[in-house]
């Protein structure tokens, strides 16, 4: 409980912690995923493995962005952005994402024209600032940042900016939890829902999970004192026999979520009929392509794309570990080769990522443990 | 409000101030003083006051308010004068 005292309400952090314990059937293993990698960071930070009794498992699903884009996708950005006159612009996380020929950061050395940005929005001022030049924004994320790039689409559109498009790889949370649900190697007892993707989708994607797969599911919020709260609510219908959805992070996630955000994401996109996604394969009607009506702002039919393909290297199992079969320190390369200095397999680049976190965190804990007993020797 | 561009709002966050797109909020549109959450640019959600400060106390905890600030800091557009307090949400 190293991190207890840290915390805004100890005391109801220990309330948690020991009704969490009190609902915990000791005879019973308990796997719950939490789906969004923020969750997985902040369960890493403040160490709340150390508050759950030693049969409840947190498996980290598939919510981070940069770690389920497969490896061809930033190479066929890239080779775009070799282009004459090209400007690539990508959010900061993207920078350090290894690409077969490098990063975006260091093709930037190498001469492309790599720009990070904060926001779609600022891509689209780039365009502006910068007519001689063509601003190709390379999107990614959930829900949550979708409806972002649209909008930002619809304002190109209406403006009449030519020199911009976005390359998209923008995907939808629900296809992958049903990936994994249908993945025969995976028992869960139930789901920690994403707390930022719910503000745009809200809760009622999730119903599916509870009615068909008898899973309960609870969205949830970041602070340790809502995960434990989540995971009350969680054991509490597992206890009970129960499977609903139900919102723990009701102050910011609205049942029917952002319609307004919805619309415009309607409005913009229309789901790919597949796509691939890092360590899961290929997943039917799991992410989002740029309508027609919006063809000319769509880097992927403006611009010839090679379409390549990359086998994940075959040590990494970032498989594994996204499905949670295995945890990041089963990995072979894990804390060797790969490294958040030197990332190998994506889900050690992003700081929600499940290896980064828990190298972050984790292993650098162990570490200092094994120093300090050598001191003593 | 800015005139000629109503998606427009200014937020200000620990102090910095920047432009963000509202239009995701067109159903709820914030007014000056109102609490939201931002994300990449762009404001996703209104929130309570209360609210607002227990996640400016999470960001906090994680160590994370330099790189909100940062974030913030780092939008294209230009700061005016309507404003908005911002909460910010990584990026998922």
């Amino acid at each position: 409980m190293q991190y207890v005292d840290e915390f805004r309400d100890p005391e109801l952090i220990r309330k948690a912690s020991d009704e969490i314990h009190r609902l915990a059937d000791a005879g019973r293993h308990y796997r719950i995923m939490e789906v969004c990698g923020g969750h997985t960071h902040a369960i890493y930070r403040f160490g709340l493995k150390d508050l759950l009794p030693e049969n409840i498992d947190l498996i980290h699903g598939p919510g981070c962005p940069v770690c389920v884009l497969p490896m061809g996708r930033i190479d066929d950005g890239l080779a775009v952005a070799k282009g004459e006159g090209m400007i690539f612009a990508a959010f900061g996380d993207m920078m350090r994402v290894p690409g077969t020929s490098g990063s975006p950061l260091e093709h930037k050395a190498k001469g492309t024209d790599v720009r990070i940005v904060y926001s779609p929005a600022d891509a689209l001022q780039l365009a502006r600032k910068n007519p001689e030049k063509h601003v190709m924004f390379f999107a990614i994320g959930f829900e949550t940042t979708a409806p972002s790039t649209a909008l930002t689409l619809m304002r190109a559109k209406s403006e009449g900016i030519g020199n911009f498009s976005v390359f998209c790889n923008h995907v939808t949370i629900v296809p992958a939890i049903r990936a994994i649900l249908d993945s025969p190697d995976m028992r869960l007892d139930g789901f920690i829902g994403p707390g930022h993707v719910s503000t745009v989708i809200g809760c009622r994607p999730y119903e599916w999970i509870a009615r068909n797969e008898r899973k309960p599911v609870v969205t949830s919020g970041f602070e340790p004192l809502d995960l434990l709260q989540s995971i009350v609510m969680l054991l509490r219908q597992l206890h009970a026999g129960e499977a609903r959805v139900e919102n723990q992070y009701k102050r910011v996630v609205a049942w029917e979520g952002n319609t307004a955000a919805l619309k415009v994401m309607a409005q913009v996109f229309q789901l790919r009929p597949y796509f691939e996604w890092r360590g899961l394969g290929f997943i039917s009607q799991s992410a989002l392509k740029i309508r027609e009506e919006f063809a000319e702002w769509d880097a992927e039919q403006r611009f010839p794309i090679p379409g390549t393909r990359v086998t994940d290297p075959k040590a990494a199992q970032c498989g594994e570990v996204l499905k949670g079969v295995l945890k990041p320190s089963q990995c072979k390369l894990f804390g060797k080769e790969c490294t958040p200095e030197h990332p190998i397999g994506a889900l050690m680049v992003s700081t929600e990522g499940s290896c980064a976190a828990y190298y972050s965190y984790e292993h650098r804990k162990s570490t200092a443990m094994v120093a300090s007993i050598a001191s003593v020797a | 409000m800015v005139l000629g561009q109503p998606h427009l709002g200014t937020v200000e966050v620990a102090g910095v101030r920047r432009k963000v797109d509202m239009g995701l909020l067109e159903d709820n549109m914030p007014v000056a003083g109102d609490w939201v959450l931002i994300h990449v640019g762009f404001a996703m959600t209104k929130i309570s006051e209360e609210d607002a400060a227990e996640q400016m106390h999470l960001l906090h905890l994680l160590g994370e308010t330099e790189q909100a600030v940062e974030e913030v800091r780092g939008y294209g557009l230009e700061a005016g004068n309507d404003v908005t307090h911002a909460q910010d949400a990584s990026i998922q």
